[in-house]
């Protein structure tokens, strides 16, 4: 499959976030007399309902999202796969308390839980943050606990004990290095959960404040223009939906890939 | 299957206590006093003690608690501080229209995701089984609140066959079902397509081929039938996901439903209601994957006569 342009939009993605704040920007400048006003030379993507040229809040658009994306997912990733790894690994009562704690985070359907905290919480990307790594790491954590499970009985693994090695270095030497790919995967299909779910919050007015921008308050604030200016509405979407499905895109094709090669260490085993 | 069902039964009872508890904690997560931040900062001390007495947050964490829990068991869920309401009629009111759009936006799915999986398991690498993966990709990539102003967009404003928002008229519901659905349909269309797959590999569809069945009988009735559990199970764990996507595509339509609810009380600070709602979606949730597991260990006889599970 041609991955090309999916890992060049991906690219050009964390470029632009990381280097807007370089970039000579005038996100909140507000041109009076064009509001509302369709692509023109200069702003290339048109002007919202208050004059501001949508190009440059695109930009910043995405900056918001990334930051979020990366923030959310290393957080949730390394709590979760810290606490999975050591519940399954330890075993016992705090290993039961840990899975029915992850059982009852499962409960709360998808982004509904990261909602209402957000909400009561209060507005604010600090709180889009916290909210939506208290729903992700439960994720993380049951994908490594079972990984453990599965791995902790291998034969490398016993020689390590039998040889004396401590728990922390099995758990960082012998069985992280094992969960890795499995773990990759479920991160790069995170991304395009968290890219969403705070487009999604910011969508409902529980993320980004004004005057920063974000994609989803972009949206939000489109929608009631739509007949006059549809284009408010369409730029931050396109931008959304091309960053997810490039993450999902390279997601597919780095699962398939891991797993051809989990498979054949496995044929190699018997 | 008795004690299967007992324990997932008990496995369940002890996930809505957990829930409960972590509902009942989201109003004590609110920075600050949570009653000088639903009265605004104009209100009088004894408003203010009024308040906390009636909502009972004068007392010990445990007592309120207790008191929370025994309200449950009546189903009384507070009162709504926006419109002084028993906060269960509210969601009473509420309730049938989530369901509505529920229950068509499952049937569109349904409808979607069926036809599509099979013509791409038949087909496999023709130019359906791309267009139909294609189109998977696309669904699980388009966001709730960008599809649902697209679709007014061009069928609302350019078309005009349905209504923008609101539920008006029984042509309401297509748009924000369709809305709703089609991220499920793209998830279950894979699905589908690779759980057919995986069972026109079988010897058995080879023995029906042999003796000379026709075609759509050997798809549809040895291969479908046996493919459709995963399937089912898939459901019955997506269907969280799409109320707790009714919040954004309510919002979205001003569909008033559950969501919605949702979505106003945490714009009005209105907890109690924020609480109840959350409660309900999550429930729901719960009881939907316990049933579905039910369904899934009753139609397969290896967790039915017991062993695993």
């Amino acid at each position: 499959m041609r991955l090309g342009l999916p890992a060049a939009l991906l690219g050009l993605w964390g470029l632009l976030a990381l280097g807007a704040g370089f970039l000579p920007l005038t996100p909140n400048l507000i041109h009076l007399e064009h509001i509302l006003g369709p692509p023109a030379p200069g702003a290339w993507l048109g002007y919202d309902d208050l004059g501001r040229d949508i190009g440059e809040r695109l930009l910043v658009g995405a900056r918001t999202s990334f930051l979020v994306a990366a923030w959310v997912v290393s957080l949730s990733a390394v709590l979760g796969t810290l606490i999975g790894t050591v519940s399954a690994y330890r075993g016992g009562w705090w290993d039961r308390l840990i899975v029915q704690v992850i059982d009852i985070f499962l409960a709360f359907p998808g982004i509904l839980l990261a909602i209402a905290l957000a909400g009561l919480l209060g507005p604010g990307i600090g709180n889009v943050v916290l909210a939506l790594a208290t729903v992700g790491w439960v994720g993380y954590a049951r994908l490594s606990r079972a990984q453990v499970l599965s791995l902790r009985h291998r034969e490398h693994v016993m020689a390590a004990e039998c040889l004396g090695s401590g728990r922390l270095r099995i758990m960082a030497r012998h069985l992280l290095p094992l969960m890795a790919a499995p773990l990759i995967v479920e991160a790069t299909f995170g991304v395009a959960a968290v890219v969403i779910a705070e487009a999604g919050l910011s969508f409902l007015g529980l993320g980004v404040q004004p005057p920063g921008a974000s994609w989803g308050a972009m949206i939000r604030d489109g929608t009631r223009y739509m007949l006059v200016a549809p284009h408010l509405v369409l730029a931050p979407g396109a931008a959304i939906c091309a960053v997810v499905l490039s993450v999902n895109l390279l997601g597919d094709r780095l699962r398939d890939r891991l797993d051809k090669r989990l498979a054949t260490a496995a044929s190699y085993e018997t | 299957m008795l004690t299967y069902l007992a324990q997932r039964l008990a496995g369940a009872v002890v996930v809505v206590f957990g829930v409960i508890t972590i509902v009942f904690l989201l109003i004590h997560l609110i920075p600050g006093d949570p009653v000088e931040v639903m009265l605004g900062e104009a209100a009088s001390a004894t408003d203010r003690a009024a308040l906390r007495a009636a909502m009972g947050l004068d007392q010990p964490v445990m007592v309120q608690f207790a008191h929370y829990l025994h309200g449950l068991l009546r189903f009384d869920l507070g009162t709504s501080l926006q419109s002084h309401r028993p906060v269960i009629d509210l969601l009473r009111e509420r309730l049938p229209s989530t369901l509505l759009l529920a229950g068509v936006a499952l049937v569109f799915t349904l409808a979607m995701a069926l036809p599509l999986g099979v013509l791409a398991a038949v087909r496999r690498g023709s130019p359906w089984d791309g267009g139909a993966m294609t189109f998977s990709m696309l669904g699980v990539s388009l966001p709730n609140f960008w599809l649902g102003p697209l679709l007014i967009l061009v069928f609302s404003l350019w078309l005009g066959w349905f209504p923008v928002s609101g539920r008006g008229g029984p042509g309401a519901v297509v748009l924000p079902a369709v809305t709703l659905g089609t991220g499920l349909a793209a998830v279950l269309s894979r699905m589908v397509r690779s759980s057919l797959l995986e069972v026109l590999g079988e010897d058995f569809i080879r023995t029906a081929r042999a003796k000379g069945l026709p075609p759509h009988r050997v798809i549809l009735h040895h291969g479908l039938r046996n493919a459709l559990l995963p399937v089912i199970t898939l459901l019955g764990l997506q269907l969280g996901a799409l109320l707790a996507g009714a919040v954004i595509t309510e919002t979205v339509f001003s569909w008033p439903g559950i969501g919605l609810l949702t979505i106003e009380a945490i714009q009005s600070r209105d907890y109690p209601v924020v609480q109840a709602c959350v409660l309900l979606i999550s429930l729901g949730y719960v009881l939907a994957n316990l049933l579905t597991d039910i369904a899934y260990a009753w139609a397969d006889p290896r967790i039915r006569l017991g062993g695993g599970g």
